[in-house]
Order: structure tokens, then C-alpha cells, then sequence
């Protein structure tokens, strides 16, 4: 009677996961199809591509999109805007936002109680859209690209994180750096932040990933084209198309050509897609931690 | 007394200029926004200092609540929401505790990879990869003829009555795999003694599930569900605004992208701060009593 009970358990088990697994593999399709459709069809010529009937690969493969998109001055300067405000965005919010984080750490920093709530508050409260935008219009920061780097240098709940790691680092090393004449920014710089490298790297690939996805600073306080970085560049671009049956189907520029402005799309969709998915394999591990602390903490 | 301080902020004086420039940027970048919101009292114009222009008390925001367009803002806003809260709240708790019971290590991991990847794409490529599946030669629409000839090809995108759906379902595909990580960490930290005993005691999986798994992570359900409802009138900006367009506006059009088009574009800006506030304040009551009620009902709360 036992025995039989157990394997008809095991069979009831048996079934729900290969339920489970089947269940999860139509998540992974579902999840990277639409993906790769759109890579193939940034590799298919633009002209045939519009007759439909695309799944699986590319029917008539070509470089032509990608060579279009590589030639458009437009383009490239979106590309280069999006790089250096990712660079720099990225370097000056972790070290900014870690340095602050440090001083905040001290437990007996004199006023640490006031800074916190003042800081903990933003989390809740904020002026809204149109007072932030008329801030950033009396500092002079519409049309610089400055906008991309200083307001966004600074972030409350990656200070959270950082606050949480840096309590761990043991107090003895620091002191022995005071003792040999060291002042507590060297000590931050030499000592900290060396020792902080997995905290450091989680919050790069946070900051890095939303300025590199931001596309909304560049809509709204941006006007300058020579300023806009890529995602506003395409957004441009796909607002437009949504709109519009004709933009669809017609063809940019000169129309010998079989590139049309779908097939662009799809080219500069995966050029600027491209930088997140080769580093996301490295990164994930980091990440997932990342997470979870600010999970724990938050 | 005095020298005792002084003493002291001599001795943290680094720290101390370390400290004070975060705090002179919150105060810059937070703090000066937050007085910026009395232009919603103010008949403010961009080329007057706001201490100079005159108070018009309420003005705006009886404006805000007669203007004929308040009503459907409300109603997309909400519906959005409530469709996001309803379906995309429970699913990553369903999909972490199914990826919590998949026994093949590998598979595991190459489904959290596969299912954290979309997170990672911006709002702007989602809408570009919407418009090859649901535009008029879209995927969709082929799939429709190639089972119907006699299909006339609808741009989805292009209809209004498809919006709320499209928002919803994208926003759940890009955010699934993201929005169970915490769950999953907090599964990963219940006892394995607890599954141990039970399956001792010949408890089946389902029952596992519903007497261990759920209840321990019933903490971390309630905080994000209260953080959940703080948000409720935060419809996603960024992705409404992309997937917006000339012919699904009356559907599409929220408090969000309301306050953008009046403030920015047309620059009524008193106005458009009238109804940012608005937001915020309904945003605070609705964080305060969902903390109320959750903490009432389960015992968890964010404060």
C-alpha cells in the first residue's frame, strides 16, 4: 500500500514539472523571439522585407541597412553623444554618490542624523516635472549637455547600497592609514574604493544601462539635434512611424535604393542594442547580488 | 562647549566637505523643486522671478478639475494602473516560485538569464520591436492573413482600444523576469529543513508551496505590494509616451504625459504643476493607507 501511494506521488510529480519546464521554455521563447525577429529583419533586404512572410531568417540577406546606418551623420552623432554621456555619466554619479555615501557611513559624523532625513524624504517627496524642468532652465542647463551629467549625478538609494558595503570594510585599516598621516578623502580614495569593487560595479552597470536606455532627458531638455543621443534619435523615428501608415513603407533618400526606413530602424535598433547585450553576460552576477542588497537594505 | 565642536568638526573637516556636497545637491536638485511647486498657487509667467508674480490661490487646480480632458486622463491613468497592479503584480511571484521548483540547475539559469535580458532594453527599442509585431505589415497581422485571407490589416497601435492592452502586456514582458528576482532571493533564503520535514510528513509540492514558500515571502509580497499601490497614478512615462501617438491619444493620454504637453510643449506651466501636485498628494494618501491596510492585514509595512 506505501510503496504504491510514493510512486503515484512520484508520477503526480513527474508531471507538474515536466509542466513546469515546458512552461518555462515557452517563456524563454516568447522572451527572445521577438527579439530575434527583429535582427533578422535588420539583416533582410528592406524592399523584400516588406512583402511579409519573415520568421525564422533572414530571406534576402544583406548589409546594406547597417552600411546605410553606419553613413548617416545623424546617426553616428547620436551614437557619440550617448557614448560620452554614458562615460561620464556613469564615472562622475558612482564616484560622487560612494564619496558621499562614505562621509554618511561615519556613525559619528557630526549632523548625520539631519543629512539622512534630508536625503530620505527625496525618496518620497519631489517637486514634479514642470518645477524640476523651470530648476533646469534658471541653471542654464537646457541645450548643454551638462543636463545629462549633473542632475543625475547623485542618487539616494545607490547611496543605501553603498552605505550598507562600506560598513562592512573593518575600521583597523582605515586607522592604520590615519596613524601614517593619511586625511579621510586619501583614505577614501586609496582605501575605500579599491576594496569596494563588486559595489562599484553594480551600481556602474545601474547607472551605466539607464543612461545608455535614457531617452527622455533628450526629449525634454534637449532641442539642439546635435545633442540628442541615440534612444531620442530613435525615438523620433518610431513615435513617427506609429502614427503613420505612409512612413511604413517609404523609402529614405534616393529611391533606387532597396533600404527602406524600417530596415534603418531595425539596423540602428540593433547597433545601439548591442553594447547591453555583450556586457550583460559579465555583469549578471553582479547584479543579481546588487539587488539583493538593495533588497535587504532598502 | 563651543571649542568641543569646533574641535570635533576639525577633525572631521574632510568628511564634513564630503558630507555637505551631497547635501548642497539634494538641496540644489530635490529641495528647489519642492519650492518650485508654489507656482501652482501663483499666476506664474517664464519671464517674471516667482516672488514677483501674484497668488491666485486655487485657482489651477479648479481649472484642472472642470477642464473636460481631467476625466479621461483620470480614467486612462487609473485603468492602466489597476491593470498593471492586478496582472503584473501577482505573475513574477507565480513565475519565481515555478522557477524556484525546477529541479535542472542549467535550465534554471538559462531561463533567469533569458527572462532578466528584456529589463535591459530601453522603452524605446520595446516600442520599435511592438511596431514589427503590431503595425498594419506587421507580424500579427500576417499571422491573421495567412489564417484569413480575407483579413484587412489592422495597425494596432493605431487603435485606441488596443492601448491599455499593449501597455500592459509589454510592460509584464519586459519586467517579469526582473520583478521575480526578489522574490526569488527571498525564497532562497527560507530554511531547507522546513521543505525537509514536510516532505517527511508526505506533504505534496502544491502543499509546500502553499504552507511554506508563500507564507515566507508573504513579508516581502506585502512591502512591494504597498510600494505597488504608492505608485499606482506613476503609469510607466517613459513607455507611455513611446507608444502614444496622434490617433491612440484618447486612450493613451495620462496625468504624466498630460503635465508634459501642458508644461513643457505649451507652456502653461502653473497649470501643469497644479496637476502634478494633485498627483503627488493623491500618491501620498494612497501610500499611506496601503501601508495602513497591509500592515493591518498581514502584519508587514514599510514603516
Amino acid at each position: 500500500m506505501r510503496h504504491a501511494n510514493s510512486i503515484r506521488i512520484s508520477k503526480k510529480e513527474r508531471l507538474f514539472d515536466r509542466t513546469n519546464v515546458v512552461i518555462m521554455l515557452i517563456i524563454c521563447f516568447v522572451t527572445l523571439y521577438p527579439i530575434w525577429y527583429t535582427v533578422i529583419l535588420s539583416f533582410n533586404d528592406g524592399g523584400d522585407a516588406m512583402k511579409g512572410g519573415i520568421f525564422w531568417f533572414p530571406r534576402v540577406f544583406t548589409l546594406d541597412n547597417y552600411r546605410a546606418v553606419f553613413r548617416n551623420s545623424g546617426i553616428i552623432t547620436a551614437y557619440s553623444v550617448t557614448v560620452l554621456r554614458t562615460f561620464i555619466g556613469t564615472v562622475t554619479n558612482v564616484f560622487f554618490t560612494a564619496m558621499v555615501a562614505y562621509a554618511f557611513s561615519k556613525k559619528n559624523l557630526f549632523g548625520r542624523k539631519v543629512y539622512m532625513t534630508l536625503g530620505t524624504i527625496t525618496m518620497f517627496f519631489n517637486g514634479g516635472l514642470i518645477p524640476f524642468f523651470l530648476l533646469l532652465k534658471n541653471l542654464n542647463l537646457l541645450d548643454n549637455f551638462l543636463v545629462y551629467i549633473i542632475p543625475t549625478m547623485f542618487n539616494f538609494f545607490n547611496l543605501l547600497i553603498f552605505m550598507a558595503f562600506f560598513r562592512e570594510i573593518p575600521d583597523s585599516l582605515e586607522e592604520s592609514a590615519k596613524i601614517d598621516g593619511a586625511n579621510d578623502f586619501v583614505i577614501f580614495l586609496r582605501i575605500i574604493l579599491p576594496l569596494s569593487k563588486p559595489v562599484l560595479a553594480t551600481i556602474a552597470l545601474f547607472t551605466g544601462v539607464w543612461h545608455w536606455n535614457d531617452y527622455f532627458f533628450g526629449v525634454i531638455y534637449i532641442n539642439k539635434t546635435s545633442l540628442q543621443p541615440i534612444q531620442t534619435y530613435l525615438y523620433k523615428i518610431v513615435a513617427e512611424a506609429g502614427s503613420s501608415r505612409m512612413a511604413i513603407s517609404s523609402p529614405v533618400g534616393v529611391s533606387k535604393s532597396n533600404i527602406t526606413s524600417n530596415s534603418i530602424k531595425y539596423a540602428t535598433m540593433v547597433v545601439t542594442t548591442l553594447p547591453i547585450v555583450l556586457v550583460y553576460p559579465f555583469l549578471q552576477k553582479y547584479f543579481v547580488k546588487g539587488v539583493m542588497l538593495g533588497a535587504v537594505k532598502g | 562647549m563651543k571649542t568641543k565642536l569646533f574641535l570635533r568638526l576639525r577633525k572631521e573637516k574632510y568628511l564634513q566637505m564630503m558630507a555637505l556636497l551631497g547635501i548642497a545637491w539634494i538641496i540644489v536638485f530635490n529641495y528647489a523643486p519642492m519650492y518650485g511647486i508654489i507656482i501652482a498657487f501663483k499666476d506664474y509667467s517664464i519671464i517674471k522671478k516667482i516672488s514677483e508674480v501674484d497668488w491666485v490661490g486655487l485657482a489651477w487646480f479648479k481649472e484642472v478639475f472642470t477642464d473636460e480632458n481631467f476625466i479621461p486622463i483620470m480614467r486612462n491613468t487609473l485603468a492602466i494602473s489597476f491593470m498593471k497592479l492586478i496582472i503584473g503584480f501577482p505573475l513574477p511571484i507565480l513565475f519565481a516560485i515555478m522557477l524556484n521548483e525546477i529541479r535542472q540547475v542549467k535550465l534554471k539559469r538559462f531561463v533567469q538569464t533569458v527572462s532578466y535580458l528584456p529589463h535591459f532594453l530601453s522603452w524605446v527599442i520595446l516600442g520599435g520591436i511592438l511596431m514589427a509585431w503590431l503595425a498594419d505589415v506587421g507580424l500579427f497581422n500576417e499571422l491573421q492573413t495567412m489564417i484569413n485571407p480575407s483579413h484587412t490589416p489592422i495597425n494596432y497601435l493605431a487603435k485606441p482600444k488596443y492601448f491599455w492592452l499593449i501597455t500592459v502586456f509589454s510592460d509584464i514582458w519586459k519586467e517579469l523576469g526582473w520583478s521575480a528576482i526578489i522574490y526569488l532571493a527571498a525564497i532562497s533564503g527560507i530554511d531547507p529543513q522546513m521543505y525537509e520535514a514536510a516532505t517527511v510528513d508526505g506533504a505534496t509540492r502544491f502543499q509546500k508551496i502553499w504552507h511554506i514558500t508563500l507564507p515566507s515571502i508573504k513579508g516581502t509580497i506585502s512591502i512591494l505590494f504597498v510600494l505597488a499601490v504608492a505608485n499606482l497614478l506613476n503609469t510607466n512615462f517613459e513607455q507611455i509616451l513611446v507608444l502614444k501617438n496622434a490617433l491612440n491619444a484618447s486612450m493613451a493620454e495620462v496625468i504624466d504625459t498630460y503635465v508634459y504637453r501642458m508644461g513643457v510643449q505649451s507652456g502653461r506651466f502653473s497649470y501643469a504643476t497644479a496637476i502634478g501636485l494633485f498627483k503627488s498628494i493623491v500618491a501620498l494618501c494612497l501610500l499611506l493607507t496601503a501601508n495602513k491596510v497591509t500592515k493591518k492585514l498581514t502584519g508587514h509595512g514599510l514603516y
